[in-house]
C-alpha cells in the first residue's frame, strides 16, 4: 500500500462517518464568520430553534464591509451597520467570540485566523468566503462555503463533502530577483486556467515553496480558488512551527514542543500517489500582472499587452481598454491597492516599503495601504513602515476587506485603473467599470512610485 | 425544521396562475440580514388592494394557500419560501410548481400539493362557497380532503421529500441522524484538538501573550 497525501491524512482524521451513497460527513475544527455570510444562517437556526453547537470552536470577525477610514467615522451605509450590528447581536446570543471594528484582534478573516494561532496544522477549517483556502498553508484542510452550509455547521459542527482528487503542484528552482509569492501564484493560475484545479485539493510542494515564508505560503494558497480548486495546502516544517511559536492560540513550553510534533506528521508521505502532477520552473517567472478579467491572463510587468488569441481575450482587452502590443510600462495608472486577504501580512508591508521608502507617489495616483488586522497594523507601526508610506503620499487606513470587493466605501470609479495585490480582476469587482491589474506588493509600490506598471527593479535600481 | 404529519387548516383561493417568486417576494426584499420577517413582503405588490383575497376578513388566519398552474416559476430565491412561511402558511395546493420552489419548500417543511387542474377547480369552490371550511392534507398516505364535503383526493410525493416532511429533516436533520456518531467523534476530538475555550476573556482579548 502506498503512502497518503497530506490532504488524505486531514481527511482521513475527519470522518466522522461515510454513509452508503451518501457525502461523508467530515468534522469542523474550527468555523470562522463574517458579517456578510452568516445573518441568515443565524435566522435559520432561530427559526428552527437550533442552538450553535460549537460555539468555542466558532470565530467571528468584522471585515467585509467595515470602512476603512478612522474609528471616529461612522458607518455611513445603513444596509452594511445593519450587517455588522446584526453579526454583534448574533455572536452575543450564541456565545461566540466576535472582534468587531476596532477591537485589537479584528481583520480579515484569513489574516486573523492565522496571527492569533488558531488556525493550526490538521485542522479542517470553514467560512463563508472562498478564500479560506488560506488557512491551508498550515496543512490543514480549509475550504469556503456558503449560507446554508454555514447554518449547517454552527448546528452540527460538520460538513457533508464528496471527496476531491488530489494535485501536486511542483515549483522547483530559484526565484528569480524580484519575483514574490503573488508572482508564484500567478503562474500557478496562468499554467492551470481558471478551472484547472475544478474538483481538486492542491499541495504545493518543491524548494521554492519550502524556502517561501509563512505569509508567502499563504498568499499561494489563498488563491487557489482563481484556478478553481477547493483549497490548496501546504506540508508543515520548521517554519510553520517556528510561525506559531508563542502566538495567543498555541499551547506554551512543553505541551507546544508535544504539539509540534503531531503537527510535523501533516506532510505527505514518501510514496504518496497523487491523482495529478503539475510542475513549474520557478527560472521561468518573473513580476507578473493580469491584463484582463479573469485571474489566468498573465504577463510579465517588462512585457507587452498580448495579442488576443479568442473572443475572451477581445472583451477583456476592450473592457480594460488597453490595446495589443502596448508595452505595460506605458500604461498609467490612477490607483494603487495594497490589502486583502492574499496581500495584507507584515511581510507584504515590509516588501512594498522596502521599494517606496525615499520616494513619492507620482502626481496624480492614488495609493492605499489596508492592512490585514489591526495587529499587522500596530506591528508595521512599531517597525515605522507607516511613517515611510505617509512620508510617499500613501494612505494609511484601519484593517479590513476594502477595495478587495468594494463594499465598503472603498471602489475604483468608471473606467479608473488599479495596480492592486488583491485576488480578483472581475469586471466591476472593485467598483462599477473600474480596471483591475492583479500584482505583488512590491510591483504595486514600484507602479506607484512611477505612476504606471513598474518592477521593484526599476524603482531601487 | 418541524416534522409535518398531518395539516388540518383553512385555505385562500388565490386562484392566480404564473405566480412566480418575484411576484412572491419583490426583489428589494433581498437585501434583508433576516431569514424571518418576509411575511411582511409577501405578495406585497398585490397587498395594497383591500379586495386582494388575502385582506378578505373571511379569510384571515388561513394557512394554506391554494394556487393556480405553475406557482412558484422564476428566481431560485429561497425567500420565496420564507416569506409564506413567515406569513403563516403550511401548504400550497396547486396544479403544478416551479422545480427550485418545489425543491425549497422540502427544505423548509413547506407542503406542496399537486392535484389536477380539475380537482383544483373543485377545491377552490368550496372554500369559496364554505370560506371557514377545514382543508385536511395528510403527508403520510397523501391524502387532500374536505371531510365535511365528503371530498377526497390522493395526491404524488417523491418518497425523499415525504421522509423529510414526516421526520422533520432538512440537511441539518439528515447530518443529525449521524448525532451519536457525531458526538463520539467530537468527545475524541476535544482531547486531540481543543477548543477556543479559555483562549479570549469576554471581550475578545487573547488570554495569552503573543510575541
Ligand atoms: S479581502 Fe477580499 S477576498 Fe479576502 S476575504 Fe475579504 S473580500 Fe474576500
Amino acid at each position: 500500500m502506498s503512502g497518503r497525501t497530506l490532504f488524505e491524512k486531514v481527511w482521513d482524521d475527519h470522518v466522522v462517518t461515510s454513509p452508503e451513497g451518501e457525502a461523508t460527513i467530515l468534522y469542523v475544527d474550527l468555523h470562522l464568520i463574517h458579517e456578510v455570510t452568516s445573518p441568515q444562517a443565524f435566522d435559520g437556526l432561530r427559526l428552527h430553534g437550533r442552538p450553535v453547537r460549537r460555539p468555542d470552536r466558532t470565530l467571528a470577525t468584522a471585515d467585509h464591509n467595515v470602512p476603512t477610514e478612522p474609528l471616529s467615522v461612522p458607518v455611513l451605509d445603513p444596509v452594511s451597520k445593519r450587517q455588522l450590528e446584526v453579526l454583534e447581536e448574533n455572536c452575543a446570543e450564541f456565545g461566540i467570540t466576535l472582534f468587531p471594528r476596532g477591537h485589537e484582534n479584528q481583520g480579515i478573516v484569513h489574516v486573523i485566523g492565522p496571527e492569533l494561532g488558531v488556525t493550526q496544522p490538521g485542522m479542517v477549517i470553514v467560512c463563508g468566503d472562498s478564500h479560506t483556502s488560506t488557512h491551508g498553508a498550515f496543512g490543514s484542510l480549509a475550504f469556503g462555503i456558503g449560507t446554508s452550509e454555514v447554518e449547517h455547521v454552527l448546528a452540527t459542527q460538520t460538513i457533508p463533502q464528496q471527496r476531491p482528487r488530489t494535485m501536486a503542484v511542483n515549483i522547483d528552482g530559484e526565484l528569480p530577483v524580484g519575483v514574490e509569492a503573488k508572482d508564484v501564484a500567478l503562474a500557478i493560475i496562468r499554467q492551470l486556467g481558471t478551472g484547472g484545479g475544478a474538483g481538486y485539493v492542491i499541495e504545493y510542494r518543491g524548494s521554492v515553496i519550502r524556502r517561501l515564508s509563512m505569509e508567502g505560503r499563504m498568499t499561494i494558497c489563498n488563491m487557489s480558488i482563481e484556478a478553481g480548486a477547493r483549497a490548496g495546502m501546504v506540508a508543515v516544517d520548521d517554519t510553520t512551527i517556528e510561525y506559531l511559536r508563542g502566538r495567543p492560540g498555541v499551547p506554551s513550553g512543553a505541551a507546544f514542543e508535544d504539539a509540534a510534533d503531531l503537527w510535523r506528521t501533516y506532510r505527505s508521505d514518501n510514496d504518496a500517489v497523487f491523482d495529478q502532477e503539475v510542475t513549474i520552473d520557478a527560472a521561468t517567472l518573473s513580476p507578473f500582472l493580469t491584463w484582463g478579467t479573469n485571474p489566468a491572463q498573465v504577463a510579465p510587468v517588462t512585457g507587452i499587452v498580448p495579442h488576443p488569441v479568442d473572443d475572451a481575450d477581445r472583451r477583456s482587452l476592450e473592457y480594460m481598454g488597453l490595446a495589443a502590443g502596448v508595452a505595460f510600462r506605458d500604461v498609467p495608472v490612477d490607483v494603487v491597492f495594497i490589502g486583502s486577504c492574499t496581500n495584507s501580512r507584515i511581510e507584504d508591508l515590509r516588501s512594498a516599503a522596502t521599494v517606496v521608502a525615499g520616494h513619492r507617489v507620482a502626481e496624480g495616483v492614488r495609493a492605499l495601504v489596508v492592512p490585514g488586522s489591526h495587529r499587522v497594523k500596530a506591528t508595521a507601526e512599531r517597525e515605522g513602515l507607516d511613517a515611510i508610506f505617509l512620508a510617499a503620499g500613501f494612505e494609511w487606513r484601519e484593517p479590513g476587506c476594502s477595495m478587495c470587493l468594494g463594499m465598503n466605501p472603498d471602489q475604483l470609479e468608471p473606467g479608473q485603473r488599479s495596480a492592486s495585490t488583491s485576488n480578483r480582476n472581475f469586471e466591476g469587482r472593485q467598483g462599477r467599470g473600474g480596471r483591475t491589474h492583479l500584482v505583488s506588493p512590491a510591483v504595486a509600490a514600484a507602479t506607484a512610485i512611477l505612476g504606471r506598471f513598474a518592477t521593484p527593479a526599476e524603482v531601487t535600481a | 425544521m418541524n416534522p409535518v404529519q398531518i395539516i388540518e387548516a383553512r385555505g385562500v383561493p388565490l386562484d392566480r396562475s404564473d405566480v412566480d417568486t418575484d411576484q412572491i417576494i419583490p426583489s428589494e426584499w433581498l437585501k434583508r440580514v433576516e431569514r424571518t420577517g418576509f411575511g411582511r413582503g409577501l405578495f406585497s405588490e398585490w397587498r395594497d388592494d383591500p379586495s386582494f383575497v388575502l385582506n378578505q376578513a373571511d379569510y384571515q388566519g388561513a394557512e394554506i394557500l391554494i394556487g393556480g398552474a405553475r406557482f412558484g416559476t422564476g428566481s431560485s430565491r429561497e425567500h420565496a419560501v420564507w416569506a409564506l412561511l413567515d406569513y403563516g402558511f403550511r401548504a400550497v395546493v396547486a396544479s403544478s410548481f416551479g422545480d427550485i420552489f418545489k425543491n425549497n419548500s422540502s427544505k423548509q417543511g413547506l407542503v406542496t400539493v399537486e392535484i389536477d387542474d380539475d380537482d383544483l377547480q373543485e377545491l377552490l369552490a368550496l372554500v369559496r362557497a364554505h370560506p371557514r371550511t377545514l382543508i385536511t392534507i395528510d403527508v403520510a398516505t397523501g391524502i387532500i380532503e374536505v371531510a365535511e364535503a365528503g371530498w377526497q383526493r390522493t395526491f404524488v410525493m417523491s418518497p425523499m421529500t415525504r421522509e423529510r416532511l414526516l421526520n422533520g429533516w432538512d440537511d441539518i436533520g439528515l447530518t443529525m441522524r449521524h448525532e451519536d456518531e457525531i458526538s463520539i467523534f467530537e468527545t475524541r476530538r476535544d482531547v486531540e484538538r481543543p477548543s477556543l475555550r479559555g483562549l479570549f476573556d469576554d471581550q475578545g482579548r487573547a488570554l495569552q501573550s503573543s510575541h
